[in-house]
């Protein structure tokens, strides 16, 4: 029987084994984690007794549900937790899992790897203190804590607010929920944010409950920089209306939406394209998921689309499997969850709008401002580079010449911004300054791991 | 109109510019892509004097004492460092390959270095016990790749050469005593010279005046690893070819080793099979055992020129006169690449070099072609 590999156990990849399930195929579910649910619906570390009820608020009936379903088709499958898909060649998808290294073969790959935090770099931002807006909701909900005491949420998304939520809920002073983006812009973008009521609402509570609970929330602000003596211990910003405001916290949580995580699609032989709303490099998919023969991908990793589309999309690209295996499908199912994957992303793209990436905020900053912080490199060590005689006017040419997006990280945190500098600087845009490539392996290796037996 | 007209920036293509222009030379340089983004901006960057090909000798000492003086030649800085280099051996018949190499080397007035496994011990106690011979030559050295070429070609223009970076030559024609080059944009030039300095595209540019040579596209599969302490500083290759390692000044470790792995020139990628990356992996924890728990973070290789013989063609063509060859380096350019340079600005300016180049001449393909036991060896 064809093997069918998922990768990723969050809503796209468990909504896709489900409908294989269903169909009495058995495919690999692959996951990074410890437990099945994704970043959205992470479930805290095994031994750790949580609210999650409390902690998923408006979303616990969605979460306790996914984990059902999960529970209920888990011995129908191959399911492989803690295991890293760190390199693909060909059919061949290179494992890592508990130190050991090993191959696994797939005739039919879903990859739905979900999405990370985009940020934009500022001052100061490297400091001890600073965490990513998700990774603040990753300590919460795995480790059941908070990144400090009194926390600054900084930067451009909807999901601040349901992190400062969350943190009240659990027990933090939330001192600032600081968005880059101006009321004006967000009101803008109701006609398009319209298509998905609930979600709409939903964000209108989380804003109601800030009002209430006395958060000061600011919009279209700048924010200058994060500054303390080896830990954070404030937040500089200007507010709207030309105000320079500091806010005294020990962490901030900074956040510019969220982006794919596409370099797996990247190994995997996706072709990509420009996408200029969320001024990144999209992996092409046709409605259903599918991106080249034997290829598929769901979720936020293929697009933005928030969890309720990664299940819907999950779902689709498993019965475009079937579909293209030639297993006969009904289209009554399908029509329903292409219609809801592309009104929800359509309110993605809407808030992709509202909430945006603040690429003037970006270009302005100080030549001092570290732009990759794995590789140290300033933005002034790229703007200078870029100045020279026979400079890089791409961006994988800038990081040959100045090591940015060479690090651990592999770019996954610089590139962004760094895609930014390079179009502000040449003139051009996002598409012409080009995206750092996908290569193996998507995160490090050790070496000792090539040597032990394999599982 | 141009003097010389120069096709491919990669190292060699930098350096002949620079040093033909330094001679009053107008130079127009063309390149396809990037000055220095193919294989001289993506070797290993080893500066090795070691084990070359015997004939190559007096090139690789002339080229070394350009390296030694980049800075003040270039103007700029490209980490050049003599790290020396350490040769080492598994076993009997690979020391008895090493003091081979030696010899050859100590016949050209290099000094290398003997060490048994007391010494080995003494001096890098962090070489496992799988090394039991070693050579060092302290004169070996290593630089940045990706900020070399770059850095000539900045030179070059400031002598007043003319660089065409994203411009792809289309034809090339003899016109009079000179040539035409033309341009996929349309553009025309005429010049009196030619060098073909294009790297695994260069026989294209040859086949257009009757000659070829055997060229096919390939690359050694590279890593590198997260900083970490400083452990050691001369460059380190085992005789199998399946390590050659170095650690950077800020601690990264950057690892080359064989089996060379397939490069598609026409599409220009050189990927690296993972099991290859696992392989050179398990090799490097082998020779250095304190590097099994450094993390590796990136992968890498480039499209170089290999001919079967593994040495590269340098010198005039055979039916063109003007039209001079440089390619097909075989995995070593980086090292002789200036040297390579500076005698090309001799032939086309002198009439000849002083330094031999005859064992790279192309008309070693006319008759028979010698398949050697590197190829053999460093290829799967």
């Amino acid at each position: 029987m064809t093997r069918i590999v998922i990768v990723g156990a969050g809503p796209a990849g468990i909504a896709a084994a489900e409908v294989l399930c269903a169909r009495g195929y058995r495919p690999v579910l692959i996951d990074e984690g410890q437990r099945a649910g994704g970043q959205g619906y992470r479930q805290p570390s095994a031994g750790l007794t949580l609210d999650m009820r409390r902690l998923m608020g408006g979303e616990a009936d969605k979460y306790e549900a996914l984990h059902a379903r999960f529970d209920r088709i888990e011995d129908q499958i191959d399911y492989r937790p803690r295991t890293l898909v760190w390199a693909i060649d060909g059919a061949a998808l290179h494992l890592l899992c508990d130190g050991r290294v090993d191959v696994l073969e797939a005739d039919t790959l879903l990859l739905a790897t979900g999405a990370m935090d985009r940020v934009a770099p500022l001052p100061g931002w490297t400091l001890p203190g600073v965490f990513t807006l998700g990774g603040a909701q990753v300590a919460l909900k795995d480790q059941g804590c908070l990144i400090g005491q009194r926390v600054a949420f900084l930067g451009s998304s909807p999901l601040m607010l349901l992190a400062a939520r969350q943190y009240r809920e659990m027990g933090g002073e939330v001192v600032v929920v600081a968005d880059t983006t101006p009321l004006g812009a967000k009101a803008a973008a109701l006609p398009q944010m319209l298509r998905a009521p609930r979600t709409l609402l939903r964000g209108l509570g989380y804003m109601a409950d800030a009002f209430r609970s006395g958060t000061p929330l600011l919009h279209g602000v700048t924010p200058l920089a994060v500054e303390g003596d080896g830990h954070v211990e404030g937040v500089w910003l200007r507010d709207s209306s030309g105000r320079e405001r500091r806010f005294a916290c020990d962490a901030v949580a900074l956040g510019h939406g969220i982006k794919p995580e596409t370099q797996l699609a990247d190994l995997a032989g996706a072709s990509f394209a420009y996408d200029a709303d969320f001024r990144l490099f999209l992996p092409q998919t046709d409605a259903s998921g599918r991106s080249r023969p034997g290829l598929y991908l769901a979720g936020d990793g293929a697009k933005i689309g928030g969890a309720d589309a990664a299940e819907a999309s999950g779902a689709l690209a498993a019965h475009a499997i079937l579909t293209d295996l030639g297993v006969a499908q009904d289209v009554g199912a399908i029509r329903p969850l292409a219609r809801k994957v592309a009104r929800l992303r359509a309110f993605q793209r809407g808030l992709a709008r509202a909430f945006a990436w603040p690429v003037a905020q970006i270009r302005a900053q100080p030549d001092d401002t570290i732009l990759c912080r794995c590789e140290n490199v300033t933005i002034g060590a790229v703007r200078n580079a870029m100045a020279q005689a026979l400079g890089p006017v791409e961006v994988n040419r800038v990081k040959a010449m100045t090591r940015c997006g060479m690090g651990r990280c592999q770019g996954r945190v610089c590139g962004p911004a760094l895609q930014e500098i390079v179009a502000g600087l040449t003139g051009q845009d996002g598409a012409t300054a080009g995206r750092l490539r996908g290569q193996a392996p998507v995160k490090p290796v050790a070496l000792s791991t090539a040597s032990a037996p394999t599982p | 109109m141009a003097d010389v007209a120069i096709i491919g920036g990669g190292l060699i293509g930098a350096w002949a510019a620079f040093f033909l222009a330094r001679r009053g030379q107008r130079v127009v340089l063309f390149e396809k892509g990037t000055v220095g983004a193919q294989s001289s901006g993506t070797n290993f960057g080893n500066l090795r004097l070691q084990g070359r090909f015997p004939g190559q000798y007096p090139l690789s000492l002339r080229s070394h004492a350009l390296w030694e003086d980049f800075e003040a030649l270039i103007g700029e800085g490209c980490e050049f460092a003599q790290t020396g280099h350490l040769y080492c051996a598994f076993d009997e018949d690979e020391q008895a390959k090493l003091e081979g190499y030696a010899q050859v080397s100590e016949s050209h007035g290099l000094a290398i270095e003997r060490l048994d496994p007391a010494e080995l011990r003494r001096r890098f106690p962090w070489l496992g016990p799988a090394t039991v011979a070693a050579t060092f030559s302290a004169r070996d050295a290593t630089a940045n790749p990706r900020l070399a070429t770059p850095a000539v070609g900045r030179a070059a223009q400031r002598c007043g050469v003319d660089i065409r970076e994203n411009t792809r030559v289309s034809a090339v024609s003899q016109q009079g005593s000179g040539f035409v080059v033309r341009t996929a944009q349309g553009d025309e030039l005429a010049c009196g010279s030619l060098v073909n300095a294009a790297g695994a595209w260069a026989v294209e540019m040859a086949s257009c005046f009757g000659e070829t040579a055997p060229v096919f596209a390939a690359g050694p599969p590279q890593f590198v690893t997260e900083p970490l302490p400083p452990l050691f500083t001369p460059s380190l290759q085992t005789i199998d070819g399946s390590v050659i390692a170095r650690q950077t000044e800020r601690g990264n470790v950057i690892l080359a080793g064989y089996p060379r792995t397939a490069a598609d020139a026409t599409a220009n990628r050189a990927p690296v099979p993972p099991v290859k990356t696992l392989a050179a992996m398990r090799a490097l924890a082998r020779v250095v055992p304190a590097l099994a728990h450094g993390h590796v973070i990136r992968v890498w290789s480039g499209i170089e020129g290999y001919l079967p013989d593994m040495i590269p063609v340098i010198g005039p063509s055979l039916t063109a006169p003007g039209l001079f060859h440089a390619f097909g380096f075989c995995g070593h350019g980086f090292q002789i690449g200036p040297g390579v340079g500076l005698c090309l600005s001799e032939m086309i300016l002198d009439g000849s070099t002083p330094t031999p180049l005859e064992p790279f001449s192309i008309g070693r393909f006319r008759t028979e072609t010698v398949v050697s036991d590197k190829f053999r060896k460093e290829f799967d």
